[in-house]
């Protein structure tokens, strides 16, 4: 059985002890205490290991002020990190298929631990975006992307930024509900390639 | 609604979702017709087959000590089911633990009628070919509290600290894709594909969402708690797998079952 016994009451910090047990504990330290905790409640599963639970510093920090105002500083800071790690593609070619873009947009396999290791793994971007206005089942939680490149101008600039945009969404919105995928080795340089022409070319649904 | 006759009210459903979904001007009538999916299910229940198997297991001795659950304090006094879950999760000076439903469940059944934790906690969730005996007793449980409003209580300090960190697990973000419970349900009116989401950070979201758990699940053929809820939110969310009766399913659970008190409990419900 796995019993871990709360114990912060006072002595969660040596802090806290020394001024009494009616000081509640600071942010930092609750922050710390369930990270904790949570570590000893899951067990890995499949390719779902424990290290899925090690925060790196932008999720920390996106944690940390997830219930209040983001300081301008550190968003600032999160986003120059992030855009830091973004590996644009060495022949300077943003664009791949759209059809195959299409095929990952729709697939929401990947990176669960009911999910075959050997793929597929998907984007899943209808689950939170509107993409091609054939797909009526889309969700909300991203802003609509319906005519996406046609609104923003079949240009190296706005594909560059697309590419940018899903390997690292932090790079330009700190804290952005969207994964990191390139970042997090979610998808591959060529299947983000795809997403970006699903978004940009002309002859994509999503332009229609 | 006999069961064929319901059969045939979902086919029909799902075929008009389907025909809907190929023409781009019917995401509004698909929505519509969703919303008559759900409530045609409304009309008959298959939850009430796990609250029976859950009221014999309740009654009958069991275990290796031969010992029913009359003696099991839910927190009300032995035996008492009326009114219990309403007021759970809560602190438990025996076990010095605030614990949830089906960890007081496992508890009783280690300490009084003499199953090992292994054994207690085998089945958590059932599936194709496999039975649990918890979804059965939680399903049985929880309808004794149908109509009761929820009274989750904060008085012991065990019980605020784990609401403080219940609240912060529910921004926690990790794993692949960096969710948190918050990135799905945080805001008003929003969806994953047709699905909507609660927004579970405030009252009226976590009424709705926690009063109506547990619940038997269309898609799954299943009964599901909200400990399953939680396991398969963090399988989603690219977690790891979340530990049946851990603090954290604990914690997470007092921070929404508080959040939803004042509202009437409403389950074992019935979802799609």
């Amino acid at each position: 059985m796995r019993k871990y016994v709360f114990s912060w009451v006072c002595a969660v910090a040596v802090a806290a002890a020394a001024v009494g047990c009616a000081t509640p504990p600071t942010d930092v330290e609750v922050s710390r205490r369930a990270a904790a905790v949570l570590k000893d409640s899951f067990k890995a599963n499949g390719q779902a290991g424990l290290d899925r639970l090690d925060q790196d510093e932008t999720q920390r920090l996106c944690t940390q002020y997830a219930n209040k105002p983001l300081p301008k500083d550190v968003a600032e800071m999160i986003e120059k990190l992030n855009l830091a790690s973004i590996k644009w593609p060495a022949d300077g070619k943003w664009q791949g298929d759209w059809k195959n873009g299409e095929r990952i947009a729709q697939e929401g396999r990947g990176k669960q631990f009911s999910d075959d290791p050997k793929g597929p793994v998907g984007g899943n971007c209808y689950a939170c975006h509107q993409l091609a206005p054939q797909e009526v089942s889309y969700g909300t939680i991203g802003p609509s992307l319906y005519r996406f490149g046609k609104l923003r101008g079949d240009n190296d600039e706005t594909r560059k930024y697309a590419y940018g945009k899903i390997w690292n969404a932090d790079a330009y919105s700190a804290c952005s509900n969207m994964p990191r995928f390139g970042h997090s080795q979610i998808l591959s340089e060529q299947q983000i390639r795809d997403l970006v022409a699903l978004l940009t070319d002309p002859a994509s649904p999503v332009n229609q | 609604m006999p069961v064929m006759t319901r059969r045939a009210a979902i086919a029909a459903a799902i075929a008009i979702i389907g025909a809907a979904a190929t023409v781009t001007y019917a995401q509004s009538s698909a929505v519509d017709e969703i919303a008559k999916y759900r409530a045609a299910l409304q009309d008959g229940n298959p939850a009430e087959l796990w609250e029976a198997r859950g009221e014999v297991m309740w009654t009958s001795p069991r275990g290796p000590k031969n010992v029913s659950f009359a003696t099991c304090d839910l927190g009300l006094g032995p035996g008492v089911v009326n009114g219990a879950y309403a007021q759970l999760p809560k602190y438990f000076a025996d076990a010095d633990r605030v614990m949830d439903l089906e960890t007081r469940l496992v508890h009783c059944m280690v300490t009084q009628q003499g199953y090992t934790q292994a054994d207690a906690t085998k089945n958590p969730f059932g599936g194709p070919g496999v039975k649990s005996d918890v979804e059965a007793l939680v399903a049985y449980v929880t309808a004794q509290s149908r109509g009761v409003m929820m009274n989750v209580a904060l008085d012991h300090p065990k019980e605020k600290e784990a609401f403080a960190l219940g609240e912060r697990m529910f921004v926690f973000r990790g794993g692949s894709h960096d969710f948190s419970c918050a990135t799905c349900h945080a805001e008003d009116g929003k969806r994953i594909r047709l699905q909507d989401l609660p927004n579970l950070m405030t009252v009226a979201g976590a009424q709705k969402a926690y009063t109506t758990w547990p619940a038997y699940r269309v898609s799954q053929g299943e009964l599901r708690t909200f400990q399953w809820r939680l396991y398969d939110c963090f399988r989603q969310q690219r977690f790891p797998e979340l530990i049946f009766t851990s603090d954290a399913s604990i914690a997470l659970t007092m921070y929404l079952a508080r959040n939803a008190n004042g509202a009437a409990f409403d389950a074992p419900a019935i979802k799609r």
